[in-house]
């Protein structure tokens, strides 16, 4: 295999800006094929914004985000939607649709992109259900799961056209510890079981850095550290560390920018 | 006096790309290849939770609507010994003006708001987000049916107000204040022109159909992800559709019967 197709998503000289803010500013990264690549950093540092910027929901102002060799901006619409229908993406608040049952919601994109049997349907959302195990919630609705389940319900209609790669958007957030162990179960048996490339947007260091092969860490509108978990604990540069031991304060400061505290006391 | 006519300049800029938008937005939902099977059940869903959920209010309203105009049309007809015209003066205001306003006012503050409320949850629960990632146009899967289901049902619905209006009138004209029954029936029939009338006023409830429930899905659409801008946005559709409504309202009459 050459090194080329080792890479399955390469993001090139990424600059995005919301409005004149800047959120990405020349930003490279490798997502590994068939790795779970961890991307960590503090909140407001953009991770989400990046996982749209691979999904294709928004278009950076400079460089080039590549996934298995197509750039993604430069897709038209309908392109765009083909390419998407081999990605899987859980979002932080699962996002199911509250008016169709856990059943209906797995089943969603099976009959939306494919001429199964319904009977092929109900074989494979069980399948897909049983995988994360919730088979025998499939007639609850979505208001009546809870969080860590209602993410795993996702996570299952996130995989029912076994995507090339899946993207977490925070899937450690707000999770109790059983339904964070799970989860991080999942994510590593999924990943592995299905041949998967996975993408984790995560602040929760520990859990990241205990399932990722591979870390990013972005703050500052860049990457400031890369490596595998090992690499990146280890690290020495101010901003991981900080990032990392989670320590107060440091270079990315305690407090927000502000004028000078004797201009507004004195 | 420059930065006066600036602010002026920008605001009037600002109205004209939001319209840009919100038409670009209706065409992409619109147009394209239609998926007959899978489109005609998202439309009989939406057809039953738009339409049907606003039968009551409409039947409600247009009871006592033609009750209050079957008493001060007779109230005010009888002084000239002309209470026998009261059923074509209620069936002429009923089929030209109030039946198709009314049921589009009705219909913005219910439905409206309804299709606004819930496609701005679906942007802030990420729903919508989660179709596009799952390879799925939400223009074409969430905003066309909603938008056909608001464009049939108005008019369905504005009839039925009027027929509901107009049997409202009969009971307090007729059966309560002692309008003769033939008088009734018999001068409306004479008075009352299919083209003119009742297909002037179905002709204006199509359009108050498209201009609410395209305001109600393009607000929907565009509303800012939080509580507070789910709630305005659900204000905003209600006053615009109310707004547009009567706006359009007089200059339909006026193409219509103007000449008259």
């Amino acid at each position: 295999m050459t090194e080329q197709s080792d890479i399955l998503i390469k993001i090139r000289d990424l600059s995005f800006f919301r409005e004149a803010r800047p959120i990405f500013d020349g930003v490279n990264l490798d997502i590994p094929r068939g790795k779970i690549t961890g991307i960590m950093g503090p909140s407001g540092t953009g991770k989400t914004t990046l996982l749209r910027l691979i999904g294709g929901q928004l278009r950076p102002n400079t460089g080039t985000v590549e996934v298995d060799g197509r750039n993604i901006p430069t897709l038209s619409r309908d392109q765009l939607y083909h390419v998407r229908e081999r990605m899987g993406m859980l979002f932080q608040s699962a996002a199911l649709f509250t008016d169709i049952d856990v059943f209906e919601n797995v089943a969603f994109p099976l009959r939306e992109h494919t001429d199964l049997s319904d009977s092929m349907i109900h074989d494979l959302v069980l399948m897909k259900l049983e995988a994360v195990g919730l088979r025998g919630a499939r007639r609850l609705m979505p208001h009546e799961l809870s969080g860590g389940m209602a993410r795993r319900v996702a996570l299952a209609r996130a995989i029912a056209l076994d995507p090339d790669f899946i993207m977490y958007d925070e899937p450690f957030a707000g999770q109790d510890p059983i339904a964070m162990g799970i989860l991080v179960k999942l994510i590593r048996l999924l990943n592995d079981a299905l041949n998967m490339t996975s993408i984790i947007v995560s602040h929760d260091i520990d859990e990241t850095l205990g399932v990722a092969d591979y870390v990013y860490v972005i703050a500052n509108n860049k990457v400031i550290g890369h490596g595998t978990p090992d690499a990146i604990r280890a690290d020495e540069s101010p901003r991981v560390k900080q990032f990392i031991r989670g320590l107060p304060d440091g270079l990315v400061p305690f407090h927000y920018p502000a004028e000078p505290l004797e201009d507004d006391f004195l | 006096m420059i930065r006066s006519l600036q602010r002026f300049g920008h605001a009037g800029l600002s109205v004209c790309a939001k319209f840009g938008w919100a038409g670009l937005f209706l065409v992409s939902a619109l147009v394209g290849r239609p998926n007959v099977v899978l489109g005609f059940k998202l439309l009989v869903k939406q057809l039953y939770s738009v339409g049907v959920f606003s039968l009551i209010i409409i039947v409600v309203s247009g009871l006592f609507i033609g009750m209050v105009l079957g008493l001060q049309g007779y109230s005010i007809l009888v002084d000239f010994g002309a209470e026998s015209a009261l059923g074509t003066m209620v069936s002429l205001t009923l089929l030209r003006e109030l039946g198709p306003v009314v049921a589009a006012l009705l219909f913005a503050g219910r439905a409206g708001s309804a299709l606004t409320a819930e496609i701005g949850l679906m942007k802030a629960t990420e729903q919508l987000s989660s179709l596009e990632m799952m390879g799925v146009d939400p223009l074409r899967r969430i905003i066309a049916p909603r938008f056909w289901a608001g464009q049939i049902s108005l008019p369905i619905l504005a009839i039925i107000f009027s027929v509901v209006a107009i049997y409202g009138s009969y009971m307090v004209g007729v059966q309560w204040l002692g309008v003769s029954e033939g008088a009734f029936w018999g001068n409306m029939r004479a008075a009352v022109d299919f083209r003119e009338d009742t297909l002037n006023g179905i002709i204006k409830s199509v359009v108050f159909g498209a201009v609410i429930t395209w305001i109600a899905v393009y607000q929907g659409y565009v509303a800012e992800p939080t509580s507070e801008g789910i709630g305005r946005a659900t204000t905003r559709t209600v006053v615009h559709s109310s707004l547009a409504i009567l706006g359009l309202d007089f200059l339909l009459t006026a193409v219509m019967f103007g000449e008259v």
